[in-house]
């Protein structure tokens, strides 16, 4: 009897020992090289999936970009973004192309709450989650989730969205960079 | 040979696992909206069956029986299926990934397809050798396919007909593979196996 069970299990473990070892072979013979750049880009990018580079999301932008398409169609990301992306790509940087909107600060949608309906369209609109509601229940922007992309702002049929500048605070604040000509060399050198 | 011939043409037709034994109706319902799809999941589900109905049937023979633990058999498919699956779906990633991406969630899915398990526990109920377990595993995954892509035709056809409010969806979907099954059971006297 106790022979029989301590068969079962040793045969058991065995097939799993062998079949796990099977899978991990195969995990390494057929392993798919993802193309690392495309991470790579992807991290730069500001991942608001807003759209407004004309891709559905910032995934295929990186896509197109690690393709050669141009890096200046991201608004959200900005001349940061841009500098970065050119540095990575070892391009030059170029202006951002104002055809896909212009550069902002940071925002986040705020919901006036006592005026939504509770119709559930910026949900559907939102393509970071960050809208918190249900069917005729209030609706409310989890602040920390907003990427302020702006696409809920169109749908809501009663317009109580509003985009809100946020102020800087200990985290986002940055130093002021110095107005050019501060230095007396960089004065003589644009006299020459 | 006739043997052979009788043991495809009764999986695909007279004992066929999705309308008449009523196996692996998930993905019956679930890829049948586009025949695209349909034909992606058949392809995957064909070569899965297949070889698990040879690893599983290898395993039980070569295995099981001798160490006398029939007990074990269903535990051991499982564990065949499964890692048939996982394998099949590395291969898949790396040399076809449209197809990968086309098959999606349903790859993976293979693995909890009753037809497969059904497949290996029949295979050892009916006594089947290696060649006839190979052909038995061959012909109902052809039997699936066959009524697979079928039922996609139809309901790519549906989802454009005028269908009553209440019968949209998955309810015509149920009626039409029930009609299908009924029209199946026509092939019951055809050959008896």
């Amino acid at each position: 009897m106790w022979t029989s069970i301590l068969i079962a299990v040793v045969v058991l473990l065995a097939l799993a020992v062998v079949f796990g070892g099977l899978l991990g072979f195969a995990a390494e013979r057929f392993r798919v090289e993802g193309n690392p750049l495309v991470d790579q880009i992807d991290s730069l990018l500001p991942q608001t999936q807003c759209g407004q580079c004309g891709y559905p999301g910032c995934r295929p932008y990186a896509e197109s970009i690690a393709n050669g398409g141009p890096i200046n169609k991201c608004p959200p990301g900005g001349e940061t973004t841009i500098k970065a992306l050119a540095d990575l790509l070892d391009v030059e940087p170029e202006p951002l192309d104002a055809e896909h909107g212009v550069e902002q600060a940071k925002r986040v949608a705020v919901i006036r709450e006592d005026e939504c309906i509770g119709c559930t369209k910026c949900i559907q609109a939102c393509p970071v989650d960050a809208i918190l509601g249900a069917a005729k229940h209030m609706h409310t922007v989890i602040e920390s989730e907003c990427t302020g992309c702006d696409l809920c702002v169109e749908p809501c049929p009663v317009d109580c969205i509003d985009m809100v500048t946020l102020e800087p605070d200990i985290r986002s604040w940055t130093w002021t960079p110095p107005t050019s000509g501060v230095i007396a060399t960089d004065r003589q050198g644009a006299g020459v | 040979m006739t043997e052979y011939l009788l043991i495809l043409v009764s999986t695909i037709l007279v004992n066929n696992f999705v309308l008449v034994q009523f196996l692996g109706l998930c993905p019956f319902m679930g890829v049948s909206g586009k025949l695209e799809t349909a034909m992606g999941m058949s392809l995957a589900t064909t070569f899965v069956l297949t070889l698990a109905s040879v690893c599983s049937y290898l395993a039980y023979t070569y295995l099981l029986e001798p160490l006398d633990l029939a007990f074990l058999r269903t535990i051991t498919f499982i564990l065949v299926i499964a890692v048939v699956v996982q394998f099949t779906e590395m291969v898949v990633r790396k040399t076809s990934p449209l197809l990968y991406r086309v098959l999606g969630i349903f790859l993976p899915l293979i693995t909890t397809n009753c037809a497969v398990l059904g497949v290996a526990l029949l295979n050892i109920n009916k006594n089947n050798n290696f060649v006839e377990s190979v052909l038995y595993g061959f012909g109902a995954a052809a039997g699936f396919s066959l009524v697979l892509v079928l039922f996609a035709a139809m309901r790519e056809r549906i989802a454009v007909a005028d269908v009553p409010v209440a019968f949209r969806g998955a309810a015509i979907g149920m009626v039409t593979a029930g009609l299908m099954s009924l029209a199946f059971l026509g092939f019951t006297g055809l050959v008896s196996v």
